[in-house]
């Protein structure tokens, strides 16, 4: 126990780089994700082609496998970004698009009406997304997003490879300099429940903020 | 009768390779059997002596240490510098060439926490296996040699001119690989150097340093040094350590008559040029020229082996009756 209690600090900022890798790169992953989205319900087809693209490419391969690319092989053509850069970029990509399958799985619950309607009054194919499906679709995609930010939080960890000091490279650290291993990732298991359990509950709040009272 | 012909030839044949057999065993028999110099004489009662008796040098050596002890996966055959080391000692005591000296070689993996134990126990006559020279083994164990300073060294692109020393590297990102001494080396000896990047393994290292992420990796040269050989077009090693491991070829304490026979041995080696061939034909693969050969240090041995913290080898002192019971360990005088 004395263990953890002395390492607070390195747990601490390891926590703080997990939290801050998380949050970045969940809103780069929302970001990504409208985009998709909207690219994937969209009535050109090579933007819809490109949409379908991304997602199938990105969401097929393992996360750190994207992450090695990037960090290790991308500078061969000469891009080079810092390791919490990387981390967070990859990170926003990968989740990006499961968020936009989650987006438009809750476009297509807005039934069909809605956007003939919207049409029919002369709105344009954006006034219509933005201003009559998406309000719709987005509150039956709070759920997958909270199960989507836990995962997130989760792949945060994949980072410790290339040695971002997040909570699992502190961890890995202080495992090599007190020889104390289940004490360690004990702690370090306890500090991601810390983060994803609150994720949950708070997840939970927004659903019944936005559910629409029928 | 052809047929009882043949059979009688085959069991001659058979014979006659039960003879080379025994003759291998029998040095008196093995001088005229087509080796080319015949085996040195050596003083009854040394271990040289008894080694050549029994016809068998035991070694100890590493299996998994890249270009010094690494067995071949292909054809299972013990390769690198300590293994040659090995070689040249088998020449200076059976005869020969360096070849037929080391069929007589017996080769035991020894890895690095069993070596003194093994040393103590006579299950080797000696070991070569990237053993450094240091006071605490000395008291258990003598040693000939060094034949090799190894030492901690940095590796850059082979196109780096700026880093020549553990100096230049302030200022500089080092890779090493997480809680490795090596690191805590360089912040000694480099305050300023930027050792935020480490990684699990060596081969990380060498990435990040061909991605251009850090612009040096640091630790044992042997290390690097297989690092390099697997990409020579790509690192380059500084060839200028930063801390000493003087490798040297252990033996039992107190066995001065071998032990002068070997460090000889290792000059001669020196001076005839065999040991730049053996270092060029191994670690000389990495793409390093052979260095100054190390001065070999006959220091004065303590004598008996001080008592040992367990019982279980201060047992190992006596002459045991293991059938292999190594000549080694008995008194020589």
């Amino acid at each position: 126990m004395e263990v953890l209690l002395n390492n607070l600090d390195a747990f601490g900022s390891g926590l703080r780089l997990t939290i801050a890798l998380a949050l970045t790169s969940f809103a780069g992953a929302l970001a990504i994700g409208l985009v998709i989205a909207a690219f994937r319900v969209s009535p050109v087809p090579p933007l819809r082609a490109a949409g379908a693209f991304y997602v199938e490419t990105i969401r097929n391969i393992p996360p750190l496998v994207l992450l090695l690319v990037f960090y290790f092989g991308f500078p061969d053509i000469g891009i080079v970004y810092s390791e919490f850069v990387s981390a967070a970029l990859i990170l926003a990509l990968y989740t990006g698009a499961f968020v936009g399958e989650a987006i438009r799985a809750g476009i297509n619950t807005v039934s069909r009406g809605q956007a003939e309607a919207a049409r029919a009054i002369g709105l344009t194919f954006s006034q219509t997304l933005g201003l009559v499906v998406m309000p719709q679709a987005l509150r039956s995609v709070v759920p997958p997003m909270g199960n989507l930010f836990i995962a997130l939080v989760k792949n945060t960890s994949l980072a410790s490879v290339i040695s971002v000091a997040e909570l699992t490279f502190i961890s890995k650290r202080l495992i090599t300099d007190t020889a104390e291993g289940l004490l360690v990732f004990f702690g370090t298991a306890l500090a991601y429940l810390v983060l994803t359990l609150p994720a949950g509950w708070i997840v939970g709040r927004i659903e019944t903020r936005t559910a629409i009272k029928r | 009768m052809s047929r009882t012909k043949a059979v009688l030839l085959s069991m001659l044949a058979c014979l006659g390779l039960l003879a080379g057999a025994c003759a291998s065993e029998d040095p008196a028999i093995e001088e005229t059997n087509g080796t080319t110099e015949s085996a040195p004489e050596f003083e009854e009662g040394t271990t040289m002596a008894e080694i050549q008796e029994r016809g068998t040098l035991n070694v100890g050596t590493k299996f998994d240490q890249p270009l010094f002890g690494q067995k071949n996966p292909v054809n299972d055959e013990i390769e690198g510098f300590d293994v040659e080391i090995a070689k040249i000692v088998a020449q200076a005591i059976f005869g020969g060439t360096l070849e037929e000296a080391a069929e007589n070689i017996n080769f035991i993996e020894t890895v690095s926490a069993v070596r003194e134990a093994e040393i103590q126990k006579g299950s080797v006559d000696m070991i070569v296996a990237t053993y450094t020279i240091n006071d605490a083994r000395k008291a258990l164990v003598d040693f000939a040699g060094p034949y090799f300073i190894a030492g901690q060294d940095i590796m850059v692109m082979r196109d780096n001119e700026d880093i020549e020393s553990v100096e230049d590297l302030n200022g500089k990102r080092v890779c090493s690989v997480q809680g490795s001494t090596s690191l805590r080396n360089v912040e000694e000896q480099a305050p300023e150097a930027d050792t935020s990047i480490s990684f699990e393994r060596y081969t990380d290292c060498a990435d990040a340093l061909r991605a251009g992420r850090v612009d040096a990796v640091t630790t044992d040269n042997v290390i690097l040094l297989g690092l390099v050989r697997d990409n020579p077009e790509d690192f380059k090693v500084v060839e200028n350590t930063f801390t000493t491991e003087p490798y040297g070829i252990g033996i039992p304490k107190g066995d001065d008559a071998f032990r002068d026979f070997l460090n000889d041995t290792i000059e001669e080696a020196y001076e005839s040029g065999a040991w730049e061939e053996a270092f060029d034909a191994t670690v000389g693969e990495a793409g390093v020229d052979a260095p100054e050969p190390p001065e070999v240090d006959r220091y004065t041995s303590t004598g008996e082996a001080s008592p040992a913290p367990t019982p279980t080898v201060t047992a190992t002192a006596s002459p045991t009756a293991t059938g292999t019971a190594s000549p080694a360990a008995s008194p020589t005088t």
